[in-house]
């Protein structure tokens, strides 16, 4: 009991040090670059103490439940066999991760707003929300075919380099040909869909693939999902954007 | 009591967000695998532990720094505190006037970056697969880095109004040529720490920083300039990443070489 006190209170202070340099840069300009005081200083240290509770059960129940599970998912779909259910999980992952994620509805709401004012789709609730939806199911599409793309390259063994290179590469010519006001929102979205629940799942998925497959090096082979995931919704954006 | 309220529904809109993804994870385990997961009730635990952590973690920025950080970005590209500096009222604002901007886009970008959950998930498991030869504190510093460099460029873009394209693209060929000379197991680290960054706790802070910046500096306009910066965020990380990979190696091989040299000395002597 005593020890595993002292282990928690130990990670802990590990997250307290995690959060130290956000305080001491908010409290620098504010003090010093914009002088003025700490507004609710009670209100603020509670909610420090907050974050730091926060960030230490969330890591406990990473190493407990997110990486075992996404590993041992990975080995018995190695042990299985059956690519075709892999390639069905792997995109069940991403799709269902990224439809439901707050910050993708958010910025699709705001992206349907946009094309209404410049007089992309008439400007009312419904024209709006047809638009926003199929957005959404856009960037959910597109996380859900990277990554299984990115389950199909660990299995291949292909390099990573030149799939990524060619996706950027597609990414800026797209910048060029896609309207001018959906690119922001493009660019963007790649950063939103990967939230704090499906990186460390993804992550294990791809390191315990890797590591059941013979030949594949967890290192080389086992990162690279989340690369694919924020590459593919800004060309699928970009298109939409030109089709719509 | 607001705040048990505000708890609650926090806690209640994570696990709204955690239900799609663990019924594919149950579903797929118990349909498709068919077999009983191994320690069934550690891995429960740990999602319970998981979703408890983010909603603490999520009401404690948004009680304490969210609202702190989004005023000071405001105050900060406020015109007023910017001319403070200036002599007389005629004068017009220069880029080099906002160079509070960039130092505090700078800081708010790295120490964000450290406490970001994704990327500390990433790091754990990194360290791991290689055995320690990456360190956690390592990848974590040298991202953070990254996205200080790219969040201020970027607002210095916003103020000084160049092409957003042209730091992209300049970044893009530098991410490429790095991929030929950087060693080969930290290139699919390095990209994916592009879009581990910008998660949770950088993306709200960064945004309110940029849309605060394009409505005050004269004209840029908020929904073309506004975005953008969230894609110097994830570009500067790959670019450090493998930066840091390479010194490592030059370190490694600068020892190598001298414990040669030393070697070679004591065979003659």
């Amino acid at each position: 009991m005593q020890k595993s006190l002292y282990a928690l209170m130990q990670s802990m202070l590990g997250s307290l040090r995690d959060l130290l340099p956000i305080i001491i840069v908010i409290a620098f300009f504010q003090l010093v670059v914009l002088q003025q005081p700490l507004p609710d200083l009670v209100g603020v240290m509670t909610g420090v103490v907050f974050v730091v509770l926060g960030l230490t059960f969330f890591i406990y129940g990473l190493e407990m439940g997110l990486f075992p599970i996404g590993e041992s998912m990975a080995h018995a779909f190695a042990r299985k066999g059956s690519v075709s259910w892999l390639i069905a999980f792997a995109f069940a992952l991403g799709f269902g991760t990224t439809v439901a994620e707050p910050a993708l509805i958010a910025v699709a709401a705001e992206a349907a707003q946009v094309a209404a004012n410049g007089g992309m789709i008439e400007n009312n609730p419904d024209a709006r929300s047809v638009y926003a939806n199929g957005l959404r199911f856009t960037v959910a599409f597109a996380v859900g075919l990277a990554i299984v793309i990115g389950v199909v390259r660990i299995l291949k063994g292909w390099s990573i380099q030149y799939m990524i290179m060619g996706g950027y590469m597609l990414v800026v010519l797209m910048t060029g040909l896609a309207p001018q006001w959906i690119i922001g929102i493009a660019y963007d979205s790649g950063g939103v869909t990967t939230s704090t629940i499906t990186v460390p799942l993804v992550t294990a998925l791809g390191v315990g693939l890797a590591s059941s497959i013979e030949g594949r090096n967890p290192m080389i082979d086992g990162f690279g999902l989340i690369a694919f995931a924020s590459l593919t919704p800004m060309i699928f954006v970009m298109a939409y954007g030109m089709v719509v | 009591m607001e705040l048990i309220i505000s708890l609650l529904s926090i806690l209640f809109s994570t696990i709204k967000d955690v239900i799609p993804i663990a019924a594919i994870i149950f579903g797929f385990q118990l349909f498709v695998i068919r077999r009983p997961i191994k320690d069934l009730r550690r891995v429960l635990f740990g999602f319970g532990y998981v979703i408890v952590g983010l909603a603490f973690f999520l009401l404690g920025l948004e009680k304490a720094l969210f609202p702190l950080g989004r005023l000071m970005a405001e105050q900060l590209t406020n015109p007023e505190f910017l001319r403070q500096g200036l002599s007389s009222a005629a004068d017009v604002l220069h880029w080099d006037d906002y160079y509070w901007v960039y130092i505090f886009a700078f800081a708010i970008g790295a120490s964000t970056t450290i406490a970001e959950p994704s990327l500390i998930a990433v790091a754990i498991k990194a360290n791991e697969v290689s055995g320690g030869t990456i360190g956690i504190w390592g990848l974590r510093i040298s991202v953070a880095l990254g996205v200080a460099v790219g969040i201020s460029l970027g607002t210095f873009r916003i103020v000084s109004g160049v092409p957003i394209h042209y730091f992209i693209i300049t970044g893009y060929v530098l991410v490429v040529i790095q991929t030929f000379f950087a060693p080969k197991m930290i290139v699919p680290l390095a990209y994916d720490s592009g879009g581990v960054t910008t998660s949770t706790v950088t993306v709200p802070l960064v945004a309110a920083l940029g849309l605060g910046l394009a409505e005050t500096v004269p004209g840029r306009s908020a929904l073309l300039d506004g975005f953008g910066l969230i894609a110097f965020a994830s570009l500067f990380p790959m670019i450090t990443v493998m930066g840091y990979a390479q010194i490592t190696e030059f370190k490694q091989k600068r020892l190598r070489a001298a414990r040669h040299a030393e070697l070679d000395r004591d065979n003659k002597s």
